[in-house]
């Protein structure tokens, strides 16, 4: 079991290195951060110093490697853009990317689970198939309209909701939050519905699929006919055996809503690391871009070990096969 | 009993907004530092405006207004010395009074090493106080414009500089951040309340401005949001969220009009837009020519020119909002004339002509570079423009990409037709001259990838900094702009038009810098 865990974090840190490495030869293709950094009137030679002086001028495995050193000791470098010290500006984006994606992730399950459940006893029923067609919209339509659709809907023409931002929040020290004012409240709504709606539909359409499957095992049939309830049987025996699919699904969706929060984000001017990330890329701003990528994979590769793990406390199968090769 | 202190706190409330107006503000981009020497660009000259002052500042005309001094002229004894008087009685935030001194200082420190202002100081070697509040600037040669530099040139205290340990400006480069960067002392209308970089940022009104009776003064806070996404912004101003926003896109502007309670002013912008062409290279790269340049044949240009119809441009791509223009500088620029930016109507049949004469009556294929991020419907003009060279047999490839890979391109020299667009911010021909047509080489030119060079407008160009007699200064200038419409060094577009959108309650007129100065504002 500790080699097989040791062996994927040593797979797992391979992996991060190679997404930097990546990253890295990338940046060139994103600019030049000398143009948005010098104004109009500068000199060749102000180019010529301040590519020197931000090491613009080495080859990009050297970029790499000195960006890797000083990261090891905790230091990301300063942005280009707004002269501060990266892993502050990211500390300080990242209460709102969190709660958004906490948000949309309860909303998406609760709901998911419930509709789930719903249209798969109710399969035949008009309201389950509503539901189905419905849940057709949120697979397809990409987050950005979905996004300038509630805006234009409930921001400017109902005028219940606010446009963009995240309303009055309040600072905790090490932590801001929204969730104490009603404004902050308010403003949580309709970006975590944007964000959480192709979540929500790709559960619900998940448990209703393995509710289907389930409900036609024998042993609900023997549950209903030793005169269990409807609801005993589809809840307690039913749900339960549909849930560990549905578990493993979860936890990388939840990557995959704090990574992609980034279109959300800008189409509600929401102050996280995904619009953090995109100025980043309008800028070139490189020590940001890097930082983020690096954040990101760190928490896929995370998730990713800890589902591996999981696999293997749940089936023992693993483990023996683990211990073979 | 409930009843009237509902009736009370309702009375309260609206006698406290009468005298407090709020102004919620957004626009695509955020300030990128509050240390006001650190960078030339204009969301940050835009909110240094409202806490810092520079000596003299531009209205919305882009006349002069004086802010920091009261009165400048250059010396009568010494034609290489300017002389300002200050304000008398004018206090920074901090209560700390306002001297020569602290204009010597901060002048000094805009020209130090890491300042983005350097360069428009690069004219100056001394600063000197005469007395409390007269100011000496002395030149290295006469120079005529020298007030019209310092419009951006932001006055800081030197006490409070010291004892923040702020005397050198922010070193961006080094990635250097200092209390500056983040705090702010002017002696400007506003102070700053707090401010979170790219989401918030408050200013509260000065109570004890010099100018309070002087300026309406009507705006007592401002909130100042920067809004990314063109359609969430149009989206908080129509929903009332924010009271006004300065960039609405084409597309939007009969919708914010047809709101109620929402207008959209508009006025030529301080932004011209062209396209270069090298014609310096002996045969270009990315051309179907091989051995010859087409582009070194000014007929070639001047049937290029011909060909691009500027009035289908501003209809269809700009939906109305552009002034076409025949010449690359904005009209309120000294050397403009209305005969140089006459435009003429395109004319195909001319222009295929001049062609054939040159010897491309086939016509030839060519790259164009252009940005998709940077001006109004960038890319879509490109378009337009590839199309009309299409009918008189020009073949274009468009190669349109971000700004910070097209930039480099004309950094580099290794464009071969490209577009860009160019402000003034000093208000004279110099300015264009010095970046766009003087040879590419030491401190001048470095915008001018086309290769064009002549030793007489070069000396021309370099002798404008010095020329005191302002009527033959003018008629150099006269005579470079003559040479580069007759070379057709470059091909104008249009002047960009500036829209900001308000609630009927804010009253204001655009400035053409994109600058707005809250104190200038109504509130009704």
């Amino acid at each position: 079991m500790l080699a097989y865990i040791i062996r994927r974090v040593f797979q797992s840190i391979i992996v991060l290195l190679a997404v930097g490495l990546v990253a890295f030869s990338m940046f060139r293709f994103v600019g030049d951060p000398i143009e948005q950094l010098l104004g109009q009137e500068r000199t060749v030679q102000d180019v010529e110093r301040l590519r020197e002086a931000l090491g613009l001028n080495d080859p990009f495995p050297v970029q790499y490697a000195k960006f890797l050193g000083r990261a090891a000791t905790g230091d990301f470098g300063i942005s280009y853009r707004q002269s501060r010290p990266v892993a502050e500006i990211i500390a300080e984006r990242a209460p709102a990317t969190l709660e958004l994606a906490f948000v949309s992730g309860v909303l998406a399950l609760g709901f998911g689970i419930g509709l789930g459940v719903f249209t798969a006893i109710r399969r035949d029923g008009w309201a389950a198939n509503i539901i189905m067609s419905a849940s057709l919209i949120g697979v397809s339509l990409p987050t950005f309209l979905i996004g300038i659709l509630l805006i234009y809907l409930f921001g400017v023409q109902l005028r219940w909701l606010p446009t963009f931002g995240r309303g009055d929040v309040v600072d905790l020290g090490w932590w801001t939050t929204g969730f104490l004012t009603s404004s902050g409240l308010k403003s949580l709504i309709l970006p975590s519905i944007t964000l959480g709606l192709f979540q929500m539909t790709l559960i619900m359409r998940l448990v209703r699929s393995e509710m289907l499957e389930v409900l036609r095992q024998d042993y609900i049939r023997f549950a209903r006919a030793r005169g269990l309830s409807a609801k005993a049987v589809n809840f307690r025996h039913a749900l339960k055996n549909t849930m560990i699919p549905v578990i493993t699904v979860t936890g990388l969706q939840l990557g995959a809503i704090i990574a992609f929060a980034i279109i959300t984000e800008t189409v509600f001017q929401w102050p996280g690391v995904g619009l953090l990330f995109i100025n980043a890329v309008q800028f070139v701003d490189i020590p940001v871009m890097a930082a983020y990528l690096m954040l990101i994979s760190v928490m896929f590769v995370m998730i990713n070990l800890l589902v591996d793990i999981l696999y293997v406390w749940v089936d023992p199968r693993l483990r023996i096969d683990g211990r073979h090769s | 009993m409930l009843r009237t202190t509902a009736i009370l706190t309702i009375l309260a409330m609206t006698a406290g907004a009468a005298s407090a107006e709020t102004l919620r503000w957004a626009r695509a981009g955020d300030s990128l530092t509050l240390d006001p020497h650190a960078q030339n660009e204009g969301p940050t000259h835009t909110l240094a405006h409202q806490i810092y002052e520079p000596l003299i500042i531009r209205d919305v005309t882009g006349a002069f207004e004086p802010a920091l001094a009261t009165e400048w002229a250059p010396s009568e004894s010494d034609p290489n010395v300017w002389t300002f008087k200050l304000r008398p009685d004018v206090t920074f935030h901090d209560g700390a009074a306002f001297t020569a001194e602290d204009v010597v200082f901060s002048f000094n420190r805009a020209k130090s090493e890491f300042s983005a202002m350097k360069e428009l100081l690069t004219s100056i070697v001394e600063i000197r106080a005469v007395d409390d509040l007269t100011v000496e600037f002395v030149t290295d040669g006469p120079n005529p414009i020298l007030p019209s530099n310092f419009t951006n040139l932001f006055v800081m205290d030197s006490g409070w500089a010291e004892a923040n340990g702020v005397v050198d400006v922010q070193n961006i480069a080094e990635g250097e951040t200092t209390f500056a960067a983040t705090n702010a002392n002017g002696t400007g209308p506003f102070t700053l309340t707090s401010r979170e970089p790219d989401v918030k940022t408050v200013l509260d009104q000065n109570p004890n401005y010099w100018g309070m009776e002087q300026f309406p003064m009507d705006v007592t806070r401002i909130e100042y949001t920067p809004i990314q996404n063109a359609a969430t912004r149009v989206a908080a101003l129509l929903s009332g969220e924010v009271d006004f926003i300065q960039d609405v896109p084409v597309q939007d502007l009969d919708r914010v009009n047809g709101t109620d309670g929402l207008v959209v002013k508009t006025a030529p912008q301080n932004r011209v837009i062209f396209l270069g062409m090298n014609m310096g290279a002996a045969d270009l790269e990315r051309d179907s020519v091989d051995g010859a340049n087409p582009f070194a044949d000014v007929r070639v240009r001047r049937a290029m020119n011909m060909a691009i119809n500027r009035d289908a441009i501003q209809q269809v791509v700009m939906r109305g909002q552009s002034q076409p223009a025949g010449m690359i500088a904005p009209p309120f620029v000294n050397g403009w004339t209305e005969a140089l930016d006459a435009v003429s109507p395109a004319d195909v049949e001319g222009a295929k002509a001049l062609l054939a004469e040159a010897g491309y009556a086939d016509g030839f294929t060519v790259q164009l570079d252009c940005p998709n991020d940077r001006y109004v419907n960038d890319e879509a003009i490109c378009q337009a423009v590839a199309g009309m060279l299409g009918q008189i047999g020009i073949t274009i490839n468009l190669n349109a990409q971000s700004k910070a890979l097209h930039f480099p391109l004309i950094q580099n020299d290794q464009t071969d037709f490209y577009l860009l667009g160019w402000g003034v911010p000093t208000y004279d021909s110099e300015y264009i001259f010095n970046f766009l047509v003087h040879t590419k080489e030491g401190d001048r030119g470095s915008w001018n990838p086309t290769g064009f060079s002549d030793a007489d407008v070069d000396a021309k160009i370099v002798g404008l900094a010095s020329q005191t007699d302002l009527d033959a200064r003018n008629a150099d200038v006269a005579a470079i702009w003559d040479v580069v419409q007759e070379q057709q060094l470059y091909l104008p577009l249009h002047h960009q038009v500036l829209n900001w959108g308000m609630t009927d309650a804010v009253g204001t007129e655009v400035s053409p810098e994109d600058d707005p100065k809250f104190k200038h504002f109504t509130m009704n």
